[in-house]
């Protein structure tokens, strides 16, 4: 690499943005958390149903944001290899996280005697193949 | 500002930031199967505490900000050092590591606290879940510490050569990697478990 480049100009720019992507960056986190914690600390909805979504959705958001001004992801870093590891990294999780709780959903219902809602704190165990869909 | 160039100029570190960015995808991974395992068992109170019992809001809402603030603080060494200012890059540093430190101080506290109210993580699956998740995220910012301590010597003795920029630039994403998992966890773990 050539010296004669000024520091702000050389290898390190992908992995730092400038003062305004920090600072931008850092007021959308901070109302991204804000956001979430007064929904949920001051009983905004009534339904927990409602306030899950949105709060999920902002978490989404702000990993987003984290991830663009923070991590400095976009589709030149490093010849595009980080963001195609990053979406194959997103998409292991998704399918670890939505089949874990899909797939271990049903075996609670399935194991789930009749009249005993709340009765079977262990009902993650084996499931009776009998019963299985 | 031109970027085209870059293509060429940034070849020679693409082996090491590449390869440390892969790190933190299967990091992301570990994470994800202990996410997938809260979601799975953070209900599952074995007739113990819950999640609403249990977890003090304001005191987790001040740990996210620590761990926001340290972010921004990392990102202004970042800056210092691409200016080629040693005295400013270090002392950034030091503020991050010890907002890092609050964070791990105020979780450590709070662990404590659950433990002496026999909601150990022995107590129940959801415990169990909640004390390997969080626990995990602790220490990757406790090592996160311990790391920036050393780069911090580094600095101090052999200044910003390109190694020790390399160093700081992998530890920049170590750091952001964990601030991205803590609002996982701050989301999935203490919002929606108070959530009746």
């Amino acid at each position: 690499m050539s010296e004669e480049h000024v520091p702000h100009h050389d290898s390190a720019i992908e992995h730092a943005g400038s003062r305004k992507d920090y600072v931008t960056g850092f007021v959308l986190a901070v109302l991204l958390t804000a956001i979430p914690f007064w929904l949920v600390m001051g009983h905004v909805f009534g339904h927990s149903d409602v306030t899950a979504a949105i709060i999920i959705g902002l978490a989404i958001v702000q990993i987003v944001i984290h991830m663009v001004y923070f991590l400095h992801m976009n589709t030149r870093a490093e010849g595009g290899w980080s963001l195609l590891a990053l979406l194959f990294t997103t998409m292991l999780v998704v399918i670890a996280l939505s089949g874990s709780l899909w797939v271990m959903y049903h075996l609670d219902h399935n194991m789930m005697p009749a009249g005993m809602p709340d009765a079977m704190p262990g009902a993650t165990a084996m499931p009776d193949p009998r019963t299985m869909p | 500002m031109s970027r085209y160039y870059l293509t060429t100029e940034h070849h020679p570190e693409n082996g090491t930031l590449l390869g440390f960015w892969l790190y933190l995808m299967s990091d992301c991974l570990v994470f994800a199967c202990l996410f997938a395992v809260y979601a799975v068992l953070g209900r599952h109170y074995a007739g113990g505490p819950t999640g609403a019992e249990l977890f003090d809001l304001p005191l987790v809402a001040v740990n996210t900000s620590l761990l926001l603030l340290s972010s921004i603080t990392y990102g202004f060494a970042m800056l210092a050092m691409n200016g080629g200012r040693l005295r400013e890059t270090l002392l950034w540093l030091a503020v991050t590591g010890m907002l890092g430190a609050g964070f791990i101080g105020l979780e450590l506290h709070e662990f404590a606290h659950l433990v002496a109210d026999g909601a150990g993580p022995q107590r129940s699956a959801f415990l169990s879940s909640f004390f390997t998740l969080v626990g995990t995220h602790g220490l990757h910012v406790t090592f996160g510490i311990v790391w920036l301590i050393t780069l911090m010597m580094q600095l101090g003795r052999h200044g910003l050569t390109a190694a020790n920029r390399r160093r700081v630039m992998c530890l920049s994403m170590f750091w952001h990697f964990l601030d991205v998992v803590w609002i996982g966890v701050f989301t999935v773990v203490y919002l929606l478990g108070v959530l009746p």
